[in-house]
């Protein structure tokens, strides 16, 4: 259980970028959504430690986590998936399921992790992950990642961008399977109805706090049918 | 041989026992051991120090080891090893030198390696340069490769240089006409005080050859490194060097990469990169529960891997 307390964040410009967040995140599965600059992908960093917050307080299982580190809070079994995953000169993809499952992977292990993201072990374990792998390509790699570390905790920001060619059908399989099989809570950033659907509840974040924190089908109604701030030409467009 | 130098054989050769096929291992200036096969004849110089390689036209999948340890305190050589290796060959060449210090006196050990590799011959290079000893004594190794590559012929040669060296010039020349191929892959890590220079240059000089040289280090410490490269593209060739440097505490990198192109249809490119552990990588090994030195560890093994 992840909880929130009155968290802010300020850039070392000085700019607000969260306030005041309060949340208490008890849902197996919970997406945050909200329009872009909202402070979505700020609050993930902050829980997983990248971020430290100007104000407030994170409690994991009743524990003060603030002021861990990103390893700490790893190792107590929080686990991110980054937005644009990290390319290393050097790492094969074996190597990052290992590091990420604590311990050296085998084919038939990796196996299991990457069919689950639609790869063929046997085409990628010995690949590095450096810039001869797609963007889609090491978006799944990422979320593998995140299954062979098996935590209690797992956080994905904007799984779907990205996820061109391998069908999005495939990525909510992946989440559904993990809600399934976890006991612990999964908290996705998305734009995607589709996976907004899947989840328990939503949070919908707007300039830096929780506009509304709801069951999905409370909310998802009224989000999809929210105006959109675009302007008129914009929006006669994408009408078109 | 003694205990320190069957081990430095085995960080340099990763030999336990004597090699298959042919080999010549030298230990504090002398032979400990030489084999010749039907293809393969090392005969020692009786001018100078040195042994040559001679592999017949037309040996396949055959070996050399020719590994070189030091481990007597003060001891300062220079060899000559040349290899003509014959046309149609496909042979590996495992080169490589350990040297222990504990006597409180530099140590040295300067090769001067030239290979003649014949017509469509095709050969492997790995050659490995370590060091040991706690004292403050220096460990030196300057080593020569001069490489001639016949039309057709390729070569790929793997240079690493881990730990332990305190001084290095490293020199290569190399020589490449019509349709013949040199791939070269470097990898040097310097710690502490250590320097590290690299000199290469490579004449293509016959149409459709190539060359391709991946340089990468890392600069710990107050350790230095020069990089120095020269193509010169003297016919329709293709060129590429490329070196890629990580940066750590107060080191020092030094990329000076030339080309020149002196014919209309030389391709020539050449990349340069130093910098620091990127932020993001050790972020993200972090976020898998490594602690910060430990990410630190994985991204520089794997650099150098």
């Amino acid at each position: 259980m992840l909880e929130l307390i009155n968290i802010g964040f300020r850039t070392e410009e000085g700019k607000e970028i969260l306030k005041s967040v309060n949340l208490k995140i008890e849902d197996r599965f919970v997406a945050i959504t909200g329009p872009n600059g909202s402070g979505k992908s700020t609050l993930a960093k902050i829980i997983a430690g990248i971020y430290q917050p100007t104000d407030g307080q994170i409690l994991f299982n009743g524990k003060d986590i603030t002021n861990m580190s990103i390893s700490e809070r790893a190792k107590l079994g929080i686990s991110f998936a980054f937005q644009q995953p990290v390319r290393f000169k050097g790492l094969k993809v074996k190597d990052i399921l290992s590091i990420a499952s604590g311990g050296e992977k085998n084919i038939n292990e990796c196996c299991n992790l990457l069919s689950e993201v639609g790869l063929c072990a046997r085409d990628y374990i010995d690949r590095d992950l450096d810039q001869s792998l797609s963007g889609g390509e090491m978006k799944r790699i990422e979320i593998a990642t995140l299954l062979a570390r098996n935590t209690e905790l797992n956080i994905f920001d904007e799984p779907e961008a990205g996820i061109d060619l391998w069908s999005f059908q495939n990525l909510i399989r992946v989440f559904e399977k993990m809600n399934e099989k976890t006991n612990g809570n999964i908290i996705i950033i998305s734009h995607q109805e589709r996976i907004l659907n899947i989840a328990d509840k939503i949070i919908y974040l707007k300039n830096g706090t929780v506009d509304r924190y709801e069951d999905k089908d409370s909310i998802l109604p009224t989000l999809l049918a929210e105006p959109s701030s675009a302007c008129k030409v914009l929006t006669d467009k994408m009408e078109d | 041989m003694d205990e320190i130098q069957k081990s430095l054989l085995k960080e340099v050769a990763e030999l336990d026992a004597l090699p298959v096929g042919a080999y010549n291992i030298r230990a504090n200036g002398q032979s400990a051991g030489r084999n010749s096969t039907a293809n393969i004849d090392i005969v020692p110089k009786e001018d100078k120090p040195g042994i040559d390689i001679i592999i017949k036209p037309g040996t396949k999948n055959e070996s050399v080891h020719i590994p070189v340890v030091l481990s007597q305190a003060g001891l300062k050589e220079l060899v000559y090893n040349d290899f003509i290796i014959g046309e149609d060959c496909d042979v590996t060449i495992i080169a490589g030198c350990g040297i222990h210090s504990c006597g409180g006196q530099d140590s040295e050990h300067s090769g001067i390696h030239s290979f003649h590799v014949g017509k469509n011959a095709k050969v492997r290079y790995v050659e490995k340069h370590y060091g040991e000893g706690e004292g403050r004594e220096k460990r030196v190794m300057n080593p020569e490769t001069i490489v001639f590559l016949d039309e057709g012929a390729s070569m790929e040669m793997e240079m690493t240089q881990i730990s332990g060296i305190d001084d290095t010039l490293r020199k290569t020349t190399a020589t490449l006409l019509e349709e013949s191929s040199l791939v070269i892959k470097e990898k040097v890590m310097t710690t502490g005080k250590q320097n590290a220079v690299s000199d290469f240059k490579a004449d293509l000089n016959g149409d459709n050859c190539s060359c391709n040289l991946i340089s990468r280090t890392v600069a710990k410490d107050e350790s230095t490194q020069h990089f120095k490269s020269v193509l010169n593209g003297n016919a329709k060739c293709a060129g590429h060097s490329e070196c890629d440097s990580i940066i750590m505490d107060n080191a020092k990198v030094l990329a000076s990469p030339q080309l020149l192109a002196s014919n209309v249809d030389a391709a020539l490119i050449h990349e340069a990169a130093i910098g620091k552990i990127a932020g993001e990588q050790l972020i993200k090994l972090m976020t898998l529960g490594l602690s910060e030195s430990e990410a630190e560890e994985q991204i520089v093994n794997g650099f150098l891997k």
